[in-house]
């Protein structure tokens, strides 16, 4: 290996960060930018006393140091704010080396904490880049933050106004709020049923909750296929379903809709190796029968009309009639 | 266009003139919201919209109106973010106008999304540039002397800038430095980071 004769000044502008030891381990010259690593003059100190080896570990003095040549050393500034830095290590043929020093991916903290400008770095060295990049990077990921929390605002609003039942994709109480005054502006006849499922509670305490959820969106299904696209069927409650039913009040035929869901809600349902057993209760209450024909007088109708069906031992069709059950219930 | 560009024409608006100005001229401009995001892309009519809204709600012609955009996104204090990633350009005024020709490729690391406009620095002497503007968008020049013009301040130098026209899609900008320590400038302080 022939030697190459450096001058001092050369290898300041080239290596600003470079530190040139004696044979003895003590530093004889240092970069301008190096110098800058620590406040007391740098030039006579120990090299292994101003930095800490982290990588290799089986340094203990200088001469094994100088074993590692061409190796990547990792470094540890000993004071503060005991910065992490990159090594390589060149020996020199008069005996001592030269140690060339990066601050690697501690840059970004560096440049603060020792006030460092581009004047610090080598013309052709990337720091000035890597600090660009660092800082584009975290104000398009600021600006890209702001973003995601005033979408997930929005989602959360859109979701408060929304119609739809997100469990079962049925309609929910906002959506039965917004339909109920338009039929009886509208003046042409409607029905309504209320249905309570039987024993889900216990399906839900004894199965869980993911049997409960099963059960809802079967049920959900259920009532899809009994019903009309025209009719408005919404989950209301837990286990509580509203059903509008516009331009039907033959009471024959919401008999038999009625007495088809509770049939059908009695079938088992399989989940997860067993089944889930329910029943539904319904209650009916017709526009032409409702009087004062309000929003409140029609679901209280149709209440009533469901607590008799409970009453009378669940799993079944009430129609509301105000000569029994106004009097009955004493409502 | 890019959704930073028309929040920042937004901002210009609402920091300059009050948040009441730019609901105004937002409604003035046909648009259906009052809230440009940055992350997200408009169509071009909807920035010239705006940009015409304001022409007619302060009666200031479209060139200055580009200009004064273009000076607000590097002076105000409130984007520090697009004057600190200039700065990083160069250490001085002369070494930053070098730098913009790399301007576009600057601009893409930062938001790879965004259609930059193509910029080439001609030295005629030592102290008299012309950079060429290359952009879909008309009226970029004008942006560009308004930055220019905060950036000379931003470094303490004296330039004299003179926008030259528009041949075809490019426009011309003659620049001429005067003197670089005409004022001490803004300290530029690496390891501060941008706010906002």
């Amino acid at each position: 290996m022939s030697a190459v004769a450096i001058d001092a000044g050369m290898l300041d502008l080239i290596c600003p960060m470079h530190l040139r030891l004696s044979g003895t381990g003590h530093v004889t010259h240092a970069g301008p930018t190096a110098a800058k690593l620590v406040d007391r003059p740098v030039a006579g100190q120990r090299f292994l006393e101003l930095f800490e080896l982290i990588h290799p570990r089986d340094v203990r003095a200088f001469a094994d140091l100088m074993t590692h040549v061409g190796v990547p050393l990792r470094l540890r500034l000993r004071c503060p704010p005991a910065t992490r830095l990159k090594g390589l290590l060149v020996p020199q043929a008069c005996g001592g080396a030269i140690v060339n020093l990066s601050f690697g991916i501690s840059l970004p903290d560096a440049v603060g904490q020792f006030g460092l400008n581009s004047a610090d770095f080598a013309l052709t060295d990337l720091a000035m880049e890597m600090l660009f990049l660092v800082e584009a990077k975290s104000a398009a990921m600021a600006a890209s933050r702001k973003l995601n929390l005033r979408l997930q605002g929005a989602m959360v609003e859109a979701e408060e106004k929304a119609f739809t039942d997100t469990l079962t994709g049925l309609k929910n109480r906002r959506a039965v709020n917004h339909i109920l005054p338009r039929l009886i502006a509208g003046g042409g006849g409607f029905s309504v049923m209320q249905l309570d499922l039987d024993f889900f509670k216990s399906v839900n305490d004894t199965r869980g909750h993911a049997a409960g959820d099963h059960v809802l969106r079967e049920v959900a299904a259920i009532l899809r296929a009994e019903t009309r696209d025209s009719d408005c069927v919404a989950r209301t409650g837990g286990d509580e379903f509203l059903l509008i039913f516009a331009e039907l009040t033959d009471r024959r035929r919401l008999q038999d809709i009625a007495d088809r869901i509770i049939s059908r809600c009695r079938v088992p349902i399989p989940f997860e190796g067993t089944t889930c057993e329910i029943s539904a209760s319904i209650g009916i209450a017709i526009s032409d029968v409702t009087d004062p024909l309000t929003e409140d007088r029609i679901l209280g109708d149709s209440d009533l009309a469901l607590y008799a069906s409970k009453h009378a031992g669940r799993g079944q069709a009430t129609l509301f009639d105000p000569a029994i059950h106004t009097d009955a219930v004493g409502v | 266009m890019h959704g930073l560009v028309n929040r920042s024409i937004q901002g210009f608006v609402q920091d300059n003139f009050g948040r009441a100005r730019w609901v105004e001229i937002a409604h003035l401009a046909g648009l259906e919201f009052v809230e440009f995001e940055t992350m997200l892309h408009y169509p071009d009519r909807m920035t010239l919209q705006v940009i015409d809204a304001i022409t007619r709600t302060f009666g200031t012609p479209y060139d200055t109106v580009l200009e004064d955009v273009g000076t607000y996104l590097v002076a105000n204090p409130k984007v520090q973010a697009v004057r600190r990633l200039l700065r990083f350009g160069g250490a001085d005024f002369v070494e930053f106008l070098h730098s913009l020709d790399e301007l576009p490729e600057r601009a893409r690391l930062a938001v790879d999304d965004l259609d930059p406009p193509r910029l080439e620095l001609r030295e005629h002497s030592c102290n008299m540039f012309s950079l060429r503007v290359d952009s879909r968008y008309p009226g970029c020049g004008h942006v560009l002397v308004g930055m220019l013009r905060a950036m000379a301040d931003d470094y303490g130098t004296l330039v004299l800038l003179e926008h030259m026209g528009r041949v075809q899609r490019s426009e011309l900008i003659d620049i001429t430095v005067i003197e670089t320590a005409f004022a001490d400038g803004r300290a530029f302080d690496l390891g501060a980071r941008a706010v906002g």
